[in-house]
């Protein structure tokens, strides 16, 4: 159960091999957190990540696969999390998502459907899968990475910054439809991250490492905010960004 | 009948709200039947005082004991009452004053049940001289997974001592009976005394307390250095009727009034910071005379001052608050400093802090009062370096061999728990007799690990 301060003691991460939703869970497990479902992908990085949160102290961590490019995969994912579960999670993470490359994805209609249904439509799909979960433990919180990419798309990014603008919007609503019941659901929009995903990319300005996003998002989970922007100022540089006029906006660096 | 609804429930401090289906069986019969028919996890509610998580259960079953408000007469010669338990003290108090009795422990307020006194085995200002609630409690009927069962500290002492504080984890309390205190009026007279630190206050509780019936200290956890924990100290005992004014004799058993104020909705936490609080902590010390003896108060003032506010918890904000309440022995009475300490130095706004000496333990395994002192304040939830600050006072705590109180606790460890009640074992092996299915369960049991 979560405790007054929204300390999770279940948690479960969609997207598991994530690094930054991985040292959010550190983070977690130094408060109270003891059980962790990673589900994902890849099998192999995922045995690596829970044997990495065991040593960490997590006392049950399993794992789950799925393919994110198959919808279908969505439910069945979310049903095997709760059989594992044996409990209510009283938190989800939800970091399933791919970069892309936008030069290829700019031509190709396969790419193109991949970025969507990874980032875009397999979420939505678990989302609403976890959805009749949620309500009937009667308790839970859910956190969704979002991207500032999806604030106002750049034409570097265009395709994942759309798919970040679709899961966005769709969390937004999600959240509205079950928040009288107590379900707490927020959108994480981080900047530019140093990451795996992001590894050879050229930084954007507010760039922050993984610690710092991470100790940014757990402090968010903590609070009520409906949006965790990492790092925090990004909050006031997108509200003035997102109204710019698209002829200064495509001259923008980074 | 009983009625069923979806509720969204959280306790007194407002935090970690579930979803739960509100029952309300109306006879000992019905709770028998729900609890015979009941999946789990079910657990009971009174008024819902309790700070965090106790009377709530995510996805469940929460049976409401407020249907359940038959009183018997009380016996003249023994004072013994045989209340439902949904009766509330509030209630019980305005039917024995009249009767020449009171109740023979109270809380800082008259809104809890008797069922909720049991299951957190609630102590109040008299606890040094009287013990806890279960102390009064002559027998009780429970209804549990394996049968309604009648229990006393002869009949089934086990069980009966696992409910004394077993947070409604042994069954659903249905009535229970319970010896009430003789008295000559509704009035208290109270002695009251302001001192400028910390260790005065203390040590005048260590060599005084023992000659009054109640005592209690208001703790500044806000100042610092020399004046660091400067307190207000009252202490009484019930007035005898020959020492009231004639016009106070003419209402001898004056019967405490309902709220006359109500917070009407919850302001953004923050509302309650450090400077607010600061100027009320003083305000309130210099209020205080540096001493004064013999001043008739009313029951209400002296025992409930803020039942004088309806939902005075809403001025926490809409974040919520917790109350943080310890208890250590005499040989760790440092604690008490420490405490006060690490708070004032994160700067973490702390509004009432209530000190109080307790005696001994009774049987129960899960009964929070040891010999000693005890320390109660209350934190808004919000500062960030709060739950770390918070994890740290419970090591301290725990390594002093003293215990948190769970009618308070919202936050604290699994593992720790283990360390401050070494015989929790005891109710494992209850419910294990009584609740083999393990149907009995709330948010807290499910967070404590203790279902």
């Amino acid at each position: 159960m979560r405790n007054a301060f929204g300390q999770p003691q279940s948690v479960l991460v969609l997207g598991g091999t994530s690094d930054i939703a991985l040292a959010v869970v550190r983070r977690l497990i130094d408060a109270r957190t003891s059980q962790v479902i990673l589900a994902g992908r890849d099998d192999a990085a995922l045995t690596r990540s829970a044997e990495e949160l065991r040593a960490h102290g997590a006392t049950q961590v399993d794992t789950v696969l799925f393919d994110a490019t198959d919808p279908g995969s969505a439910e069945r994912a979310i049903d095997e999390a709760f059989s594992v579960a044996q409990g209510p999670i009283d938190l989800v993470l939800v970091a399933v998502g791919i970069l892309g490359d936008q030069d290829t994805n700019d031509d190709s209609a396969v790419e193109t459907a991949k970025m969507f249904s990874v980032n875009l439509t397999w979420p939505a799909a678990a989302l609403a899968a976890l959805r009749p979960r949620l309500l009937s433990q009667g308790t839970g919180h859910v956190a969704i990475f979002s991207s500032v990419a999806g604030v106002r798309v750049r034409r570097a990014n265009f395709t994942y910054g759309a798919t970040k603008a679709g899961l966005d919007a769709f969390s937004q609503g999600y959240a509205e439809s079950v928040r009288a019941q107590g379900i707490k659901v927020q959108i994480i929009r981080p900047g530019f991250v140093r990451t795996k995903m992001t590894e050879g990319l050229s930084e954007a300005p507010f760039t922050t490492d993984v610690d710092a996003a991470a100790d940014t998002i757990v402090k968010g989970l903590g609070g009520t905010a409906a949006v965790i922007w990492s790092p925090p100022p990004l909050q006031w540089v997108f509200l003035v960004l997102r109204h710019l006029p698209a002829m200064v906006w495509r001259r923008m660096p980074g | 009948m009983t009625s069923n609804n979806e509720q969204l429930l959280s306790g007194w401090g407002n935090t970690a709200p579930s979803l739960a289906t509100v029952t309300t069986p109306r006879s000992d019969v019905e709770v028998a039947e729900l609890l015979a028919s009941s999946r789990g996890p079910l657990i009971a509610r009174g008024l819902g005082r309790s700070y965090g998580d106790a009377a709530q259960c995510a996805g469940g079953t929460v049976v409401s004991n407020r249907a359940l408000r038959h009183l018997s007469p009380i016996d003249p010669v023994s004072g013994l009452v045989t209340a439902g338990a949904g009766v509330s003290i509030d209630e019980l108090i305005s039917v024995a004053l009249p009767a020449g009795f009171f109740v023979p422990v109270t809380p800082g307020t008259r809104q809890v049940t008797v069922g909720g006194a049991i299951a957190a085995d609630i102590h109040g200002k008299n606890h040094h001289v009287e013990g806890s609630f279960m102390n009064h409690v002559t027998s009780m009927t429970l209804a549990t997974p394996t049968g309604v069962v009648t229990v006393s500290p002869e009949h089934d002492p086990a069980l009966f001592w696992a409910t004394a504080g077993g947070m409604g984890l042994t069954g659903v309390v249905t009535q229970a009976t319970i010896r009430l205190l003789p008295v000559e009026s509704g009035y208290v007279t109270v002695d009251t005394e302001r001192f400028n630190d910390l260790d005065s206050t203390m040590e005048a509780m260590q060599t005084g307390d023992a000659n009054y019936r109640y005592s209690v200290a208001w703790v500044d956890c806000m100042t610092k250095g020399a004046r660091l924990g400067r307190g207000v100290l009252t202490r009484g005992d019930h007035t005898p009727r020959a020492e009231l004014s004639v016009r106070q004799q003419a209402d001898a058993f004056s019967v405490p009034t309902g709220p006359k104020l109500a917070i009407p909705f919850t302001p953004p936490s923050g509302l309650l910071n450090r400077l607010s609080i600061s100027a009320f902590n003083e305000l309130w010390y210099r209020k205080a005379p540096k001493k004064r003896d013999g001043e008739i108060q009313s029951v209400g003032t002296f025992f409930h001052p803020l039942d004088g506010v309806a939902l005075w918890n809403r001025l926490h904000g809409t974040k919520g608050f917790l109350q943080y309440q310890f208890a250590v022995s005499d040989a760790h009475g440092d604690v008490v400093r420490t405490a006060i300490e690490i708070l004032s130095d994160a700067a973490v706004p702390s509004f009432l802090a209530v000190l109080k000496r307790f005696g001994p333990h009774d049987p129960g395994p899960l009964s929070f009062p040891i010999e000693g002192w005890t320390l109660a304040l209350d934190v808004p939830v919000g500062p960030p370096q709060l739950p770390a600050i918070l994890d740290r006072l419970d090591t301290v705590v725990a390594e002093a061999g003293g215990r948190l109180y769970l009618a308070k606790d919202s936050r604290v460890s699994a593992e720790l728990l283990r360390v401050m009640y070494p015989e929790i074992h005891k109710l494992r092996e209850v419910r294990e007799r009584i609740d083999p299915k393990g149907i009995l369960a709330s948010d807290l049991s499910r967070r404590l690990d203790l279902s």
